[in-house]
């Protein structure tokens, strides 16, 4: 297979040996993809630019250290409720993202810091939202669970909500006329829900073009996908509906499959089911140490052998597309980046008091919000631009 | 032939009221709409007002819905616009939700408001609440309607009322309107709302017929959300009701008055926001209240309004206390004697205020 490769990026031209010569493009190998009610699927060979290789190794990497230091911020108790990092997922939304168009809509649960992240909201806007002041991407008002932006509606905190309103998302690139997609995610436990089944017959029935995204962590909470699904192969749990299983630790043959599944949906095709193969170093929140269901063997083991960042690293700078010095050059101002949004995230302040009453309605009917006794009702302020106001 | 009575024109008032779909005509037939074409021509107007606009549902499109509410409208605007749903409450809510979200202006239809307690998630958590957690970037302009409460002989399961439920959420606007001019105006101004607002409209009503002025048939007329209307002034008592039992009120307010006891009945139309001030300034007035509701009495509407009277100004105004009339306190029972006995009719709201105003 590595033969393969190099005769292919030998054929192309692509490979030099002359030091500080980067190839511009280099081929690659993926594992092959499972597919089910599928005549063809996306394809193993896939190809990278350099420009890529250091945006995709960037974008992991910052959401590797954003994470990293929401951990740290929540040890300190900066940030309170709940937490679920995304450490060791990273290919999953950058693989993803990578295949998406502007146009195109994305929702998912609760593991929403790195997906926020990539929908556009910059670090300081993840962690300022975490530590609940005013620079979040809510202004502190939603927490963990709840960052927004463009084309990407959050961060949901019920298990498996989300699934239906993706699926919304994608009625209304439909009935717009636009050939805009929707990708629903939601992990291995949400994959059980009724309504995910509702919404399955629904999006295939009226071939809406959703991609249904099971990002198969092994684990629900605390509950091994064994032990919680009767069927793990989730990617075939959509019955009628095409599926396709990747690597999702592979950023390259994430972003392929995602390409298959956009181009299937934005022909009219109707839905896909995307299961990715993914693994989450951290317990399901930072409330579990996430030990007492696997073992610290496991967690190390795809740590050292299947890590996403790890193992793209290797891949590109084999393929001569960047150097290691390079990377280490992004490496320290992706730090920088993630310190300095991490200190302000702490230093800053949270929202006056008078937000507590503001943006209940987008058309609030009345001036006053009851407060705590009757005495003395609170002013209900308008603040947030409304999307669809109008 | 006899002549007639004014009990036996009451008669034949209750009587009609407890008949599905029978038409009370009179001479001036041409102002009078029921309460379901009322609401048709509010989704119509809309759905050529607006493009984005849709209805979504069980029964909807090809059957002209379950309780005909939506005849007409999947042959004049086709699939795309008024689209049947399988029995799939939640799904179906989650998928209107999340195209409001992107946009469009769905109405979602439940068969009845009993079978949206299979949807309350998307309904609560994710329509009434996404846009105080995005801070005000992410409003969802939907409307969920459908029949609430009691119809008759459809047992516990179908005859919930769910007033209070709804009303009870911050960032939910609730609606319960009573006649076809309310169920026009209202709807309309629910769909042109750019936050989620959940109908309650009544079975029993549908088919019955109301006056509506030259004012309520045209094309934009559009009524407040929030605002109670005085349905009946009067002088001894303020009786304040919402939905079918406003009729009910209307019909012992009409008994009262053989009585020379002039009550005076408020529509509250919308139950979040709730218009207390209409309320206060009636009670100033007539200085005795009873409020009137087929829900159930626990952490009612009655109850709300109850309790804003005793913490304000207006409970100065009370020569005796507030009461309410509500449902009976018991799951609905299919026997039909026991059920007609679960509900206030007029009889139960002309005693009340009789013992209140301590007249025999």
């Amino acid at each position: 297979m590595k033969k393969l490769v190099y005769n292919i990026n030998k054929a192309l031209g692509l490979i030099s040996n002359a030091k500080n010569n980067y190839a511009t493009e280099a081929a690659f190998e993926t594992k092959p993809f499972r597919l089910h009610n599928l005549e063809q699927g996306p394809g193993t060979n896939v190809t990278l630019t350099r420009d890529d290789a250091l945006k995709f190794y960037n974008q992991m990497h910052t959401i590797r250290r954003m994470e990293t230091s929401a951990g740290n911020l929540y040890k300190e108790k900066i940030i309170r409720g709940f937490c679920h990092l995304y450490s060791g997922q990273e290919a999953v939304a950058v693989g993803i993202k990578a295949a998406l168009r502007p146009h195109d809509a994305v929702i998912t649960a609760y593991r929403a810091h790195g997906w926020s992240h990539i929908m556009g909201v910059p670090p300081l806007g993840v962690l300022a939202e975490l530590t609940g002041r005013q620079s979040g991407c809510a202004r502190g008002k939603g927490g963990s669970m709840h960052m927004y932006t463009n084309n990407f509606y959050g961060g949901n905190g019920i298990v498996g909500a989300q699934v239906p309103l993706g699926v919304g998302l994608a009625l209304a690139a439909k009935y717009k006329g636009t050939d805009g997609v929707a990708v629903a995610l939601y992990g291995d436990g949400a994959a059980n829900q009724g309504q995910v089944f509702e919404v399955y017959n629904m999006a295939k029935l009226w071939d809406l073009p959703c991609i249904f995204v099971c990002e198969n962590n092994g684990y629900g909470m605390g509950t091994s996908a064994e032990r919680a699904a009767a069927n793990t192969a989730y990617y075939t749990r959509g019955d009628v509906i095409p599926g396709i299983w990747v690597d999702g630790m592979d950023v390259l043959a994430v972003r392929e499959a995602a390409r298959f599944a956009v181009e299937h949906c934005a022909t009219g095709k109707g839905p896909v089911v995307m299961e990715a193969a993914t693994y989450r170093y951290s317990g399901h929140s930072m409330s579990d140490p996430g030990t007492s269901y696997r073992t610290r063997d496991e967690i190390q083991e795809v740590r050292q052998t299947r890590d996403p960042i790890t193992s793209f690293k290797e891949k590109i700078i084999t393929a001569n597309l960047v150097t290691a010095e390079e990377l280490k050059t992004i490496d320290t101002e992706i730090r920088s980046v993630v310190d300095e949004a991490t200190k302000k995230a702490k230093a800053d302040k949270e929202i006056a008091m008078e937000e507590l009453t503001a943006d209940i309605s987008s058309l609030p009917l009345e001036q006053y919000i009851r407060n705590i006794s009757p005495f003395d009702p609170l002013p209900h302020k308008r603040i947030g631009e409304a999307v669809n106001f109008k | 032939m006899a002549s007639i009575k004014p009990s036996s024109l009451l008669n034949l008032a209750s009587r009609t009221l407890n008949r599905r779909q029978f038409s009370f005509t009179t001479p001036a037939a041409a102002k009078q709409m029921t309460v379901r074409d009322a609401l048709n021509s509010a989704l119509d107007e809309e759905m050529t007002r607006d493009d984005r606009v849709f209805i979504i549902g069980e029964e909807v499109a090809q059957y002209d819905g379950a309780y005909k509410v939506t005849r007409g409208l999947w042959k004049k605007y086709g699939d795309k616009r008024v689209i049947d749903t399988p029995i799939t409450e939640m799904g179906f809510s989650g998928i209107a939700v999340g195209a409001a979200m992107a946009g469009l202006r769905p109405v979602c239809e439940y068969m009845t408001f009993n079978f949206a307690m299979q949807a309350i998630d998307q309904i609560i958590n994710s329509a009434g609440k996404t846009f105080y957690m995005s801070a005000g970037k992410i409003n969802c302009p939907i409307v969920f309607r459908g029949p609430n409460g009691a119809a008759a002989g459809v047992a516990a399961q179908h005859s919930q009322c769910y007033g209070a439920w709804y009303a009870h959420c911050p960032g939910l606007k609730v609606i319960s309107p009573y006649n076809a001019e309310d169920c026009k105006g209202l709807l309309k101004a629910a769909i042109r709302d750019p936050d989620p607002v959940v109908f309650l409209e009544n079975e029993i009503l549908y088919g019955v017929q109301y006056p509506m002025s030259d004012q309520a048939l045209a094309e934009d007329f559009v009524l407040p959300i929030g605002k109670a209307k005085v349905e009946r002034p009067g002088k001894h008592i303020t009786i304040v009701a919402h939905s079918r039992a406003v009729e009910t009120s209307l019909l012992a307010a009409n008994e009262l008055s053989s009585k020379g006891i002039e009550a005076e009945v408020i529509n509250l139309r919308s139950l979040r926001p709730l218009d207390f001030n209409t309320i206060t300034a009636s009670v100033a007035k007539t200085h005795h209240l009873i409020s009137v509701e087929q829900g159930w009495p626990t952490a009612g509407i009655g109850a709300e309004i109850l309790a804003r009277i005793m913490e304000t100004e207006a409970f100065f105004q009370l020569d005796q206390p507030a009461i309410r009339l509500t449902g009976v306190d018991t799951p609905m029972p299919y026997t039909k004697s026991l059920e007609s006995a679960a509900l206030p009719v007029p009889k139960d709201v002309v005693e009340a205020a009789k013992k209140l105003l301590k007249i025999k």
